[in-house]
C-alpha cells in the first residue's frame, strides 16, 4: 500500500486516503498555440517506467493538491512537495539521485 | 504440423503419447525480416497469425521479452462481449466476437470459447438509461443484445440477490452470444498456427531500441543483437509508452495496474458472466469450478503487476451483498496486469510519426475479447496502409478531437 506524507499538515496518508491527479508540471498550452503543443498538453504523455512526479490530493485529509516523486517501477517514494512549484526542489532531486544514481532531471 | 483431431488421440493413445509435436518452434533470430512483431501477446500473434493468412506475409518475426502470453494475455478474467455503444467499437468487437466462434476450428487448438452469456448488471436509473441506450445502438448496428427484467436476470442467474438494499438489480443489458474463452490457449493456438506458417517467435528477447534511418524504420536492438526488418508493429500493451519512446515518439496512454482473483473451486452454481459496474465488480465460473472475480483498475501509474489491498475489498465487499452464497469462499490467487488505457477508453490501432512502425495499443482493461477481430484490423493495416476497422481508432483522433468514447461501455468493465 503506498504511502505519502502530505507536506502540508505532515500527516502519513496512506493511498485510501489520497486521490491520484496524474503526471505533475505539465507545460500549460491554450488558445493560440499550435496543435501539436496543445495535443502534447492534453493527451501525450511520457508514461515512465521509473522515476516519476506526480500530483495526488489529500482528499480524506486536509483536501490540499501536494506533489510527489515515486518509482513506478517499484513504488519506491522519494519524497512529497507543496504544489506551488513548477520544477521538483533541490532536496527532492537529492533524495532521488541518492537511490538512483544513474537518475536525470530530462 | 500435425493436426490435433479425436483420432490423433486415439492413435497417441496406443502408442504412450510418444509422437506428439513440439506446439511451436524455438528458432534462433534471422538477419532481417520483412515484419517484426514486437510483443507475443494476443494481439501481437494474432496480428502475425493474419498477416499470413490473409495478406500472404510470411517472413515475419514476433519478438517477446518474456514468454508468450505471459503478459495482460495470460492475466485477464476471459470475458468476451461487443456490447459497446460507439459504430467503430461495435463494428471491430463484433467482428472479433463472430471470429472467436469459429476460432477453434480455424486453428485446430481447442480455445474453449464458450458463449454462455454476459450480463451487465443495471444497480442505478442512470445504468438503467445507459443500457437502454447501448441495446437501441447494439439493434442498429447488428450486435444481438437486449435490455432485459430483474426477474429475468433472477431466472438466467438464480444466486443473484436482485433487491439488496443498497444496489437492487433494477435490470440488465444482456448479451447471449458473449461469454468466455481460454486465455492461455487463445495465446497458443495462434503460436501454433504462426510457427506452422513458418513464423519465427523468438522468446526472452527484449527489444532495446528502434533503428531509424530518414524517418523510416530499419530495424531494431534486441538483447539477442540487432535484426533489421521493413515493418515494425509495437504491441506491448502496458509497456506502450516505453517503447514509443524507444521509438522516439509519445502516445496518450498512461500505464496502471488492473487485478483479478480467483476462489477455490466449487460446484457449478452460475452459467453465465455477470458484471456489476455500478459496484466495479464481475465475477464467472471456470470450467475448474473457481470463481473468477475482477474489479476496477487502481487510478496511478505502475508497473508493478501488483494490485493494491482496498481495490480487492471494495470489489468482494459489493460482490457479496449481490451473491451471498459466496461470502464465505476462500480466495485461491490473486495477481495484476499492467494495462495500458486511454483517455477516451479506445484503443489504438495506427500509424506512427515513424514511418513503418505501427502501433496497436490501449486496449486497457478489456482487449482480451478483440484478440482476433484487432489482429485482423493490425494484419490488413500493416500490409495495405489502411484498414475500415482500424482507421477510426487511429493516433491522429486525440489531435482532431474524434474520440470514440466508449468511458461508459468500458469505463470499469472488461
Ligand atoms: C486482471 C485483468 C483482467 C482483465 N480482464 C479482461 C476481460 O475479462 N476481458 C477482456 O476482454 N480483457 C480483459 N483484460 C484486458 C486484456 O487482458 C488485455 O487488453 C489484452 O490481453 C492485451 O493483450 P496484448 O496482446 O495487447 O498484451 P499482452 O498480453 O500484455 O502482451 C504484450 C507482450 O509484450 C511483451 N513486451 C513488452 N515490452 C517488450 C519489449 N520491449 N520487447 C519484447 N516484448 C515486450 C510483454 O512481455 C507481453 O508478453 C484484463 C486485464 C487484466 C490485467
Ligand atoms: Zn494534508
Amino acid at each position: 500500500m503506498l504511502t505519502f506524507q502530505c507536506p502540508y499538515c505532515g500527516v502519513q496518508a496512506c493511498e485510501t486516503e489520497l486521490a491520484a491527479g496524474g503526471e505533475a508540471h505539465l507545460k500549460r498550452f491554450g488558445p493560440g498555440s499550435s496543435d501539436e503543443d496543445f495535443e502534447g498538453y492534453l493527451f501525450l504523455r511520457p508514461n515512465v517506467k521509473g522515476v516519476h512526479f506526480e500530483r495526488w490530493r489529500h482528499a480524506m485529509g486536509c483536501g490540499k493538491w501536494f506533489l510527489a516523486a515515486r518509482c513506478t517501477a517499484t513504488l519506491e517514494v522519494f519524497g512529497t512537495y507543496p504544489a506551488q512549484t513548477t520544477e521538483p526542489p533541490p532536496e527532492i532531486i537529492a533524495a532521488i539521485k541518492a537511490r538512483r544514481p544513474d537518475w536525470s532531471l530530462s | 504440423m500435425r493436426r490435433y483431431s479425436a483420432f490423433a488421440i486415439a492413435r497417441e493413445a496406443m502408442r504412450h503419447h510418444l509422437g506428439w509435436e513440439r506446439a511451436w518452434k524455438s528458432p534462433t533470430p534471422k538477419a532481417q525480416y520483412d515484419v517484426i512483431i514486437v510483443g507475443a501477446g494476443g494481439h501481437g500473434l494474432a496480428t502475425a497469425y493474419y498477416l499470413g493468412k490473409n495478406h500472404g506475409i510470411r517472413n515475419v518475426a514476433v519478438i517477446e521479452k518474456g514468454w508468450l502470453g505471459g503478459g495482460n494475455t495470460g492475466r485477464n478474467t476471459t470475458i468476451i462481449r461487443s456490447n459497446y455503444l460507439q459504430d467503430p467499437s461495435a463494428a471491430i468487437y463484433e467482428k472479433a466476437r463472430s471470429l472467436y466462434e469459429t476460432l477453434s476450428q480455424d486453428l485446430n487448438y481447442n480455445v474453449m470459447f464458450s458463449p454462455r452469456g454476459v450480463m451487465m448488471l443495471a444497480q442505478t436509473e442512470h445504468e438503467i438509461r445507459g443500457y437502454q441506450r447501448t441495446a437501441h445502438a447494439n439493434a442498429l448496428q447488428g450486435v444481438a443484445t437486449e435490455f432485459i427484467s430483474p426477474r429475468r436476470v433472477k431466472e438466467l442467474c438464480p444466486i443473484i440477490n436482485i433487491d439488496g438494499p443498497r444496489y437492487p438489480v433494477l435490470g440488465a443489458l444482456w448479451q447471449p452470444r458473449g461469454g468466455t474463452a481460454r486465455h492461455d490457449a487463445v495465446a497458443w493456438g495462434y503460436a501454433r498456427a504462426c510457427s506452422d506458417m513458418g513464423m519465427d517467435i523468438i522468446q526472452q528477447t527484449e527489444v532495446t531500441g528502434v533503428k531509424r534511418e530518414g524517418g523510416r524504420v530499419v530495424g531494431v536492438e534486441t538483447t539477442k543483437g540487432y535484426i533489421g526488418c521493413s515493418k515494425l508493429g509495437i504491441v506491448v500493451a502496458g509497456h506502450s509508452g516505453v517503447m514509443a519512446e524507444r521509438a522516439g515518439f509519445r502516445l496518450p496512454i498512461e500505464s496502471v495496474a488492473l487485478q483479478a482473483l480467483v476462489s477455490e473451486p466449487i460446484k457449478p452454481i452460475m452459467d453465465v458472466v455477470v458484471m456489476a459496474n455500478t459496484v466495479h465488480g464481475y465475477m464467472s465460473q471456470s470450467d475448474k469450478g473457481e470463481m473468477v472475480i475482477g474489479g476496477g483498475a487502481d487510478n496511478y501509474n505502475n508497473y508493478t503487476q501488483r494490485g493494491s489491498f482496498q481495490h480487492v475489498e471494495e470489489t468482494v465487499r459489493a460482490l457479496i451483498e449481490t451473491f451471498p452464497i459466496i461470502s464465505r469462499l476462500k480466495m485461491l490467487r490473486w495477481w495484476g496486469g499492467i494495462v495500458d488505457m486511454t483517455g477516451d477508453r479506445s484503443p489504438i490501432i495506427s500509424k506512427t510519426p515513424v514511418d513503418g512502425v505501427f502501433v496497436n495499443c490501449g486496449w486497457g482493461t478489456g482487449g482480451f475479447k478483440a484478440i482476433p477481430g484487432s489482429g485482423w484490423a493490425m494484419a490488413e493495416l500493416m500490409a495495405k496502409g489502411h484498414s475500415p476497422l482500424a482507421d477510426a481508432f487511429s493516433l491522429g483522433r486525440f489531435r482532431e478531437g474524434r474520440f470514440i468514447d466508449e468511458s461508459v461501455a468500458a469505463g470499469v468493465a472488461h
